[in-house]
C-alpha cells in the first residue's frame, strides 16, 4: 500500500498494491487510519489499479473508512475498480455513497 | 460407454488469516483442470475466500484450529466442501441474511454467504452448535466442447 497527500487539494490518494480479504483488510486499516488523522484530508481516494483479488472482506474496510471521514466532514471515492471488483460494491449497495470516479477526475 | 471424469483433492491448515490466500489460491488451481473462464475463476476464489474467512474468525474465533477443505471433480461440476470444527452456528438463516453479521464491532461487511451464494450455483450450510459448521457449495463450469483430462470423451465419442 501506498499513500500520497495532496495539500492544495486535501487530497489523501491511497493506492492499494495487495490482494484484500481479512488478512490483509487488518494492515491496509491501520496505515489508513494513521494517514487520515495525520492529514485529515477532505476527500479520499482509493485506487484499485493494482488490485486483483478482493473479497467481502474489503466492503467492511472501505465501509469503516467512509464512516470515519464522514465523521470528519469529508468523503471517500474509489479509482480503477476491475470488473470482478465492481461486481462486488454492486451487490450491497455501497458505491451510493463510496462511488467509484473516472482516472482523469483525480 | 462414455466416461466421466473425476478428480478429488483434500487439504487442511490451520486458522491462521494469511492461510485465505493460500486456500483460494489452491482451489482455483485445483479447479483450472475444467479451463474455467477468468470470471469464473474469479468467483470460485473469492466464495473459498469467503468460507475460509468465516471458519477462522467465526468458528475459531482467531484460537488455533484445522480448517478443512475437499474438492471433488464430476464431469465439469466442481463440489467444494469446507468445514471446521469451531463452534457453530446457532442459527443459520439469520446468518445466511445479506448485511448480517455477529461482529459488527470488527468491520464485517456481513456478505460472506451472499456472496458464495451468487457466484455459485448452489450453498449449503450444516452446523451444530460446539461442533463445527460444514459449507458446501457447487459450481458447473460450462464446457464449450473443451476436452477434458486424458481427452477420452472425444475418443469415446468417436468410437460410438
Amino acid at each position: 500500500m501506498n499513500s500520497k497527500y495532496i495539500q492544495e487539494d486535501k487530497l489523501l490518494l491511497i493506492e492499494i498494491t495487495e490482494e484484500i480479504d481479512h488478512h490483509t483488510t487488518e494492515e491496509i486499516r491501520r496505515k489508513t487510519d494513521n494517514e487520515i488523522t495525520r492529514f485529515m484530508p477532505r476527500k479520499v481516494i482509493f485506487d484499485f489499479n493494482n488490485v486483483t483479488f478482493m473479497d467481502s472482506a474489503g466492503i467492511g474496510m472501505i465501509l469503516g473508512r467512509y464512516k470515519m471521514m464522514k465523521m470528519l466532514g469529508g468523503s471517500l471515492e474509489m479509482v480503477n475498480v476491475k470488473p470482478s471488483i465492481k461486481k462486488i460494491f454492486e451487490m450491497c449497495g455501497i458505491l451510493k455513497i463510496c462511488p467509484i470516479i473516472e482516472s482523469e477526475a483525480i | 460407454m462414455k466416461s466421466v471424469y473425476e478428480n478429488e483433492m483434500k487439504l487442511e491448515f490451520l486458522s491462521k488469516s494469511n492461510n485465505e490466500a493460500f486456500a483460494r489460491i489452491s482451489v482455483a488451481a485445483f479447479a483450472s483442470q475444467l479451463d474455467p473462464t477468468v470470471e469464473e475463476l474469479a468467483d470460485i476464489k473469492t466464495s473459498v475466500s469467503e468460507a475460509v474467512t468465516n471458519a477462522i474468525v467465526h468458528g475459531y474465533e482467531d484460537k488455533e484450529g484445522i480448517v478443512r477443505i475437499h474438492c471433488k471433480i464430476v464431469d465439469n461440476l466442481l463440489v467444494i466442501e469446507i468445514s471446521d470444527s469451531g463452534k457453530g452456528i446457532e442459527n443459520i438463516d439469520e446468518a445466511r441474511k445479506p448485511l448480517y453479521t455477529s461482529k459488527p464491532n470488527l468491520e464485517r461487511s456481513g456478505m460472506g454467504f451472499t456472496i458464495m451464494e451468487s457466484f455459485m450455483d448452489e450453498l449449503n450450510v450444516e452446523s451444530i452448535v460446539g461442533l463445527g459448521t460444514k459449507v458446501t457449495m457447487k459450481k458447473t463450469i460450462k464446457k464449450e466442447d473443451k476436452l477434458l483430462g486424458t481427452g477420452l470423451n472425444s475418443l469415446t465419442e468417436i468410437q460410438s
